[in-house]
């Protein structure tokens, strides 16, 4: 990230609480949530801002997460601006309504503070639950520190809201590691988000549920019908990786901010070996890249900024021509050799120029990537950049996975 | 220069709170901070660890701290836990929340110890057992790395009215009374 124009105006705020004050800088018309660790921080800011009037909003209160995704669609597509959070188990509860959501195209923006989701029942950082809801048709956007957090709440808007894409766009990121980190956040003017979100009022106004009016929403007709709203969502999808960038470049020029759209490559351009990560983790890793650098080790960093649509393009052009690249993932594809997003990358691997890819598993259940932990990474992506036998998947804080061949 | 600093705690007493105010001290000096806890469930009680990194330049780093050179003890039945050394850096030191003098926490790589009745003040100040902001006022005066003034300004995103006045006088009174030995 550079800053470069901004004036300061930094406050020292947790990731929860970056997303709360986006959330309330964007105006939206209709809130409504149900509190989970690690997300309720966020319900607990926008109530305190509703309370005091500083946010002029209906926020609903609701009784479950499955209302609450089915309230902000009922608002969204009235017309409304919406905003919700949850995280793990509330996603799993409002599940139908997420895919329900996608289907009517509406342009619904909430935040998933990412945590553990499987069945024991883990009250942890992990990525699961955005891999598990991966396809339902949302676009999903990941943060890596608590500026990220507000800045890509914001952006959502502009891409859910656009006339060309029309769809729900999720801003995820880290339970706990970012959730409750507090450090210091540029927190825009309302003029300047005003400014921002204002060219969405200039666009064709999309179609809207009206008392009186009949509309038929998240419908389809009896045979083409499916396909083409299927097709079209696909299609809206793809167009979205281009209009991300795009409005990454444009919130530069008014926030001083840029971060490269779908991915952010750093420290690539002379590096034999990459790490891609996605969350906080890139963090932890651009540090321990940095230590590694002055002692020649050429690595560097590609982190997913976009998860859905699946940036492949970006993730090609920036990776192409590398002798070896490690993925991190911080969740489980059962029946693969590696995690999610290294078995997604790998579908590429015959564009990468003969690029090697290997798979970490690291993160989940809140165990911590720590710095050794990159470290034996970039060792281990090091050795088989350099031809040596490296086992195509490795559980970075769990050696009996590696060695004791555990049933 | 970077300082890792880890605060060990109990639910209640404001551990996660001591961390956040001292990253936005910081961060009101040009500094930067950044601060977050472990812990599960939230309750009142239960052991909880918070990490702090304080430095000139940006905190990139998201990870818990396994080599502070700082240790904060806000609970004072933790001083002599194993865990609560573990990994501290040669010439470290603690900051620990205690009645007594204390002249038995000793540790090999423990260079400066420094006292305060944090929950004494706070009692007195505010009537509660809440030792956080007196603890923020002698970490400044212990660590060198702070002064008072942004200490105090920092405790206005927290607090406000009657509470701030009051937590103003502990942190003070932190800076004020908090006894140095070097090891």
């Amino acid at each position: 990230m550079n800053t470069t124009t901004a004036p300061k105006r930094i406050k020292v705020i947790t990731g929860n609480a970056a997303a709360a004050i986006a959330a309330k800088l964007a105006r939206p018309d209709v809130v409504a949530a149900y509190p989970i660790t690690p997300q309720t921080e966020v319900i607990e800011q926008i109530s305190t801002f509703h309370a005091s009037g500083e946010m002029d909003c209906e926020l609903i209160t609701v009784e479950g997460e499955n209302s609450a995704m089915n309230a902000v669609m009922a608002a969204s597509l009235a017309g409304g601006r919406v905003f919700t959070a949850s995280s793990s188990w509330g996603l799993v509860f409002m599940y139908d309504a997420v895919l329900a959501v996608a289907g009517a195209r509406a342009p619904v923006v909430m935040v998933n503070v990412n945590r553990e989701t499987p069945g024991i029942i883990a009250v942890s950082s992990g990525q699961q639950d955005m891999i598990s809801t991966r396809d339902a048709g949302w676009i999903f956007l990941i943060a890596e520190d608590c500026q990220e957090v507000l800045d890509l709440v914001l952006q959502a808007y502009r891409l859910a809201e656009d006339y060309d894409i029309q769809l729900p766009v999720m801003v995820h990121y880290d339970g706990f590691f970012l959730s409750y980190l507090s450090e210091g956040v540029d927190i825009p003017e309302q003029e300047t988000v005003d400014r921002f979100l204002s060219v969405l009022k200039d666009q064709p106004k999309r179609t809207v549920l009206t008392p009186g009016r009949k509309l038929g929403v998240g419908s389809h007709g009896i045979l083409g019908g499916y396909m083409e709203l299927r097709h079209k969502h696909v299609t809206a999808m793809e167009r979205s990786k281009a209009k991300f960038e795009e409005i990454d470049r444009e919130f530069d020029g008014i926030f001083g901010r840029t971060y490269g759209g779908q991915v952010e490559e750093y420290r690539t351009d002379d590096a034999d070996m990459v790490l891609v990560g996605s969350g906080s983790m890139c963090g932890t890793i651009k540090s321990v890249i940095d230590d590694q650098r002055e002692k020649g080790v050429r690595i560097g960093l590609v982190k997913i900024r976009m998860y859905r649509p699946f940036p492949h393009q970006a993730l090609v052009a920036a990776l192409k021509g590398k002798k070896a690249i490690g993925v991190v993932d911080r969740s489980l594809a059962f029946g693969f050799d590696g995690g999610p997003i290294y078995t997604e990358l790998k579908a590429f691997e015959t564009r990468l120029d003969g690029a090697q890819l290997i798979s970490f598993i690291d993160g989940i259940a809140n165990t911590d990537i720590t710095k050794t932990n990159v470290e034996k990474m970039i060792r281990m992506t090091g050795d088989l950049a350099d031809g040596k036998d490296v086992p195509e998947v490795t559980w970075v804080s769990y050696p009996d996975a590696n060695t004791k061949g555990e049933k | 220069m970077m300082s890792e600093v880890r605060f060990h705690g109990r639910g209640g007493q404001g551990v996660v709170t001591t961390s956040k105010i001292l990253a936005n001290a910081f961060a009101r000096t040009g500094q930067y901070g950044a601060s977050f806890p472990m812990f599960g469930f939230e309750r009142r009680g239960a052991p909880v660890t918070a990490f702090g990194r304080f430095s000139d330049k940006p905190v990139r780093e998201k990870t818990q701290i396994y080599n502070p050179n700082i240790l904060v003890v806000l609970d004072p039945s933790q001083k002599k836990a194993a865990n609560v050394f573990d990994g501290l850096l040669p010439g470290g030191m603690m900051l620990l929340n205690d009645k007594k003098n204390t002249d038995d926490v000793r540790h090999e790589n423990l260079r400066k110890l420094a006292v305060v009745d944090a929950n004494g003040i706070a009692m007195a100040e505010i009537g509660l057992p809440i030792p956080n902001t007196v603890v923020v006022g002698a970490f400044a005066k212990m660590s060198g790395l702070l002064d008072i003034a942004p200490v105090l300004e920092a405790l206005a995103d927290y607090f406000s009215g009657k509470k701030l006045a009051a937590n103003e006088i502990c942190a003070k009174r932190g800076f004020d009374e908090v006894r140095i030995v070097d090891l």
